[in-house]
């Protein structure tokens, strides 16, 4: 109400700008809290005292004026930094006109004109005129890669993805007649299932890429199009005309966070993002601060993601004794018994603000369910999921005696907990709830049709109260989580975890099948930032040897899992058992070893971590050498491997670097597809430019090759500017090779892990779950989730052992309730259950008995998916929460006309 | 048990890095003080459409 009211129109942020919003307001619908805010820049009773609409309107007094601003003081054992960036403003380029051409916006407008929420209400049109483009081109790294015009020296490591993204979506929107190109300078897409991605908009979507960076954009008279001029592959000048133009920014440090960071005496680097170091990547310059998200370098969500959780594993490990100790422990309520209790059914109709009240006639609805039967209470609420709703739910509860609830507001994925929080809180069993979702699946789709929405939702809503009438209460098993973790893999990735786990207090068993530690990290030289690995890992491999938290057993490997969530049993070689009561998978990966470009006909051809070796050894050899090459994609972005290997390209700009640093007169040669320095890895890009590498591009479908011919090493490869076959005779070759998994069918059954087609394990969650797996109390970290560099495994690490110790500092879990249970007396023993559960949940009885050889279900084993319910050929399963009993109930009250 | 140490960690910025710090510190058994500028937390992923590679809903 407040919002309708209020006559001041401002820009809306969150919209980029691109349409108004109220003085008074909520960012978006879906904003937590979804609370009003009041912008005291731009209210006119808090600028001239006047108006004062929104306080005379709001039915509940919420509205103060003369709220300051005020200074906390708390006391707190660490700091996290996750500020994060602010996209990049190309205001500042006059060749580009964006402040100026209507139709030439950034990727960030894009973003909200394809949502659903959007200003257009996701109808894909341009700016200037509400039409549909035809042509859309997007211009990549702007405000990245970029010292001349503006000061991002670094790439911002999304783009490339984020504009593939926008224009497969656009294309989605508009049809594939729609037009969609993207001039980048190397298409970066290092991440896991990127390249794929890339390969399918550029292969079956149609999007077009073309290698050139376009310099300026002019307007086309009389019309709102865009006319650009670039040089295309062949040296050619291209004229193209474009609908709208979307520049590609990139991530920037804003002054406020440098300002706030100088305050804090917290380093950043020369593009502001907060100085780190290889092995200690989420720990600032300042003790007891960590940082996390964009603000430690450009990074996308997995990895942002990943990023917070190492950060809370290092601002948490630092104050491990004292866990525990400032926390709010819920009280726990007595549950009441209802047991043979005639249900008494609450209803709560949410008005969701305007969410579902501007559709549905919520009055109405909360009226004819006083009309059904078992509803003793009815009433509507403006949010049902406010902290003071909740409480009234509560007290209602209690006050009116209430035994059975139901929610009509949203949907049961976001808040269903939240509710059944409610229940406990009153004393309510919390399986007594049902939810029935009047916004989602009805005010936001039947917008237009009002009258017809609220029949619906009384119809939703008479279904769940049939159903939750006949609901009972359901137990959930309480398991003791075993405080022992094991981690496979003795790496870099699981020593990390280890010693995390250890420090946090955490006995510890490390299994490694070689006979010692380190893994692929006793085959590296020295890390970006130039440290030495082997010292590291030295370091490290020591630091697990005296902590007496830690069991290492070397030479080892699994035979035999048994168990499940904080209780597995592990066997592993020599008939060792070890309890314990989650797992991290650091299993690592390992390299390839290449069939092409000659390697192992000459010892002048070698692989990037000979290359490594060759320097540990100070071979005297490499100064003597006058010309070295490198070829990179060696087994990656192929055909039969299409990902790319993350680690290559820095791995060999990195040495070439080095090459040039011992003998700069050494003609280097670095033979790629696309230089993927990702983040400010490109700064080392820029350096082995400036000392003279030298650069020459290939094609997938042009590669070099490569002889042995009169003793001497040949690369033939077709010069990308010259556009003229090269012969460049070398002392020395090194082929970048791919990182390969390391595929163990053996442990992926063990723990019912899945593996991708490449041979990589899936996480749980492509972004939101990156550090653990579907699989209840098992985690990964390292290679075998996906090629990546030291830091970033030893952040993945970190990670992995934030998401485990939040299990195990739970001490005992709690099971869900609503699972399939047999009823022996009807089971045939017939084992299709058995057969079809993913979850290996259901088992025959072993126990002497009337029921020997039926069928059981391990509750804890239980994901309550159903499988078995509508397998059973006897009827001999049901499902806790919806019985057949239940489900009739909901279905024969879909209407009375059914 | 030290008094000198303090178990609770401030977390400042709730886009998605720190909410996710921050839950999984409060799941740990810390207490969390989230700081955000903005009326709502949520970031900049709030303000994106669909997220790479998977297309989902950045909501």
């Amino acid at each position: 109400m407040c919002t309708e009211k209020c006559p001041k129109k401002v820009v809306d942020t969150y919209n980029e700008g691109l349409r108004k919003r109220k003085a008074i307001y909520v960012e978006y619908e879906q904003a937590v809290p979804l609370k009003y805010a009041i912008d005291p820049t731009q209210c006119i009773k808090m600028i001239k005292d006047k108006c004062g609409n929104c306080e005379k309107v709001c039915p509940t007094g919420a509205i103060v004026y003369d709220q300051k601003e005020k200074t906390t003081k708390l006391n707190v054992g660490s700091v996290v930094l996750s500020p994060g960036f602010k996209p990049f403003d190309p205001s500042i380029f006059d060749t580009y006109q964006y402040s100026k051409f209507k139709n030439v916006i950034t990727s960030t407008e894009m973003e909200r004109i394809l949502s659903a929420s959007g200003p257009t209400g996701g109808h894909l049109v341009r700016p200037s005129d509400n039409e549909e483009p035809k042509k859309i081109a997007w211009f990549q790294c702007i405000g990245s890669r970029e010292i001349n015009r503006c000061d991002n020296s670094h790439c911002s490591s999304v783009c490339c993805m984020y504009a593939t993204k926008e224009a497969v979506m656009a294309k989605e929107h508009n049809g594939p007649e729609l037009d969609t190109a993207i001039f980048y300078m190397d298409m970066r897409t290092p991440g896991k299932d990127f390249e794929a991605y890339y390969e399918d908009a550029k292969e079956n979507k149609g999007v077009r890429y073309v290698k050139s960076r376009v310099h300026t954009i002019d307007p086309i008279t009389g019309t709102d199009d865009l006319e650009v001029r670039y040089a295309n592959e062949n040296g050619e000048i291209v004229k193209e005309q474009f609908d709208m133009i979307v520049l590609s920014v990139g991530l920037e440090i804003p002054p406020e966070t440098v300002e706030f960071a100088g305050k804090l005496g917290v380093e950043l680097t020369d593009n502001n993002f907060a100085k780190t170091s290889v092995f200690n990547p989420v720990k600032t310059s300042r003790d007891g601060i960590f940082v996390c998200g964009s603000f430690q370098g450009p990074k996308d969500i997995p990895e942002s993601v990943i990023d917070a959780s190492a950060a809370a594993t290092a601002a948490g490990e630092i104050l491990t004794e004292s866990r525990n100790t400032n926390v709010k422990i819920a009280e726990v309520i007595t549950e009441i018994n209802v047991d043979n209790e005639r249900p008494r059914i609450g209803v709560f109709v949410c008005s969701c603000g305007t969410n579902i009240a501007g559709v549905v006639d919520v009055k109405a609805v909360a009226e004819y369910c006083e009309t059904l039967p078992y509803v003793e209470f009815v009433t509507n609420n403006m949010f049902s999921c406010s902290q003071d709703t909740q409480e009234k739910i509560a007290e209602t509860i209690r006050e009116k005696n209430l035994n059975r609830v139901v929610v009509a507001a949203c949907t049961p994925k976001t808040h269903e907990g939240l509710f059944k929080e409610t229940l406990l809180a009153a004393g309510l069993n919390k399986y007594l709830f049902e939810m029935a979702n009047i916004r989602n699946h009805n005010s936001w789709v039947h917008k237009e049709t009002p009258e017809l929405a609220t029949e619906k939702a009384k119809d939703t809503i008479r279904m769940s109260i049939a159903k939750v009438a006949l609901f009972q209460p359901l137990k959930e098993a309480e398991l003791q989580v075993n405080q022992t973790a094991l981690v496979l893999g003795g790496g870099l990735s699981g020593m990390t975890t280890a010693k995390s786990l250890a420090t946090q207090g955490y006995e510890t068993h490390i299994i490694e099948k070689s006979d010692k530690l380190g893994g692929q990290a006793h085959n590296l030289l020295k890390t970006v930032q130039g440290e030495d690995v082997r010292e590291k890992v030295a370091e490290l491999s020591s630091a697990i040897d005296s902590d007496d938290k830690i069991t290492v057993h070397l030479n080892s490997e699994i035979t035999d899992v048994e168990g499940f969530v904080g209780n597995f049993e592990t066997t592993i070689s020599g008939d060792n058992k070890i309890e314990h009561g989650i797992a991290v998978m650091a299993t690592g990966a390992s390299p390839y070893k290449p069939e092409e470009y000659c390697y192992g006909q000459d010892d002048r051809i070698i692989t990037a971590l000979d290359l490594d070796r060759k320097f540990m050894d100070n071979d005297a050899a490499l100064k003597d050498m006058t010309s070295a090459a490198f070829i990179q994609c060696v087994g990656s972005r192929e055909k039969d491997r299409p990902y790319c290997s993350r680690v290559c390209c820095t791995h060999s700009v990195d040495n070439a670097i080095e090459l040039k640093k011992l003998k700069p007169e050494m003609n280097v040669y670095i033979i790629y597809r696309d230089i993927r320095t990702y983040g400010e890895r490109e700064l080392l890009y820029k350096e082995a430019r400036e000392l003279g590498v030298i650069f020459i591009r290939y094609d997938r479908d042009n590669k070099p090759s490569v002889e042995v011919k009169d003793g001497e090493v040949i690369v033939n490869v077709t010069d990308h500017v010259l556009g003229r076959p090269l012969e460049i005779r070398v002392d020395l070759l090194t082929l970048a090779t791919a990182i390969i998994p390391n595929r163990d069918e053996k442990i992926a059954q063990f723990f019912k892990l899945p593996v991708n087609d490449s041979g990589f394990y899936v996480e749980r969650h492509a972004k939101l779950g990156p550090s653990e797996f579907a699989t209840d109390g098992v985690f990964l970290c390292g290679l075998a989730h996906y090629p990546k560099p030291i830091d970033e495994s030893i952040t993945h690490a970190q990670a992995a052992t934030s998401r485990a110790v939040t299990l195990l500092a739970r001490e005992s879990i709690h099971t869900n309730g609503e699972i399939a249970v047999t009823s022996p007396q009807n089971c045939s023993s017939c084992g299709i259950c058995v057969s079809v559960c993913p979850y290996s949940a259901p088992s025959f009885t072993t126990a002497k008995g009337p029921n020997l050889g039926r069928a059981e279900i391990n509750p804890v084993l239980c994901k309550g998916c159903g499988l078995c319910v509508a397998s059973c050929r006897s009827g001999a399963i049901n499902h806790n929460g919806f019985d057949t009993g239940q489900i009739y109930a909901q279905l024969v009250n879909v209407k009375e006309a059914v | 048990m030290s008094k000198d140490v303090i178990g609770s960690v401030m977390v400042v910025g709730g886009g998605i890095a720190g909410m996710q710090s921050a839950l999984d510190l409060a799941d740990s058994g810390y207490y969390v003080y989230l700081v955000e500028k903005n009326a709502s937390i949520g970031g900049v992923m709030a303000k994106l459409d669909k997220t790479f590679p998977t297309n989902d809903c950045a909501m």
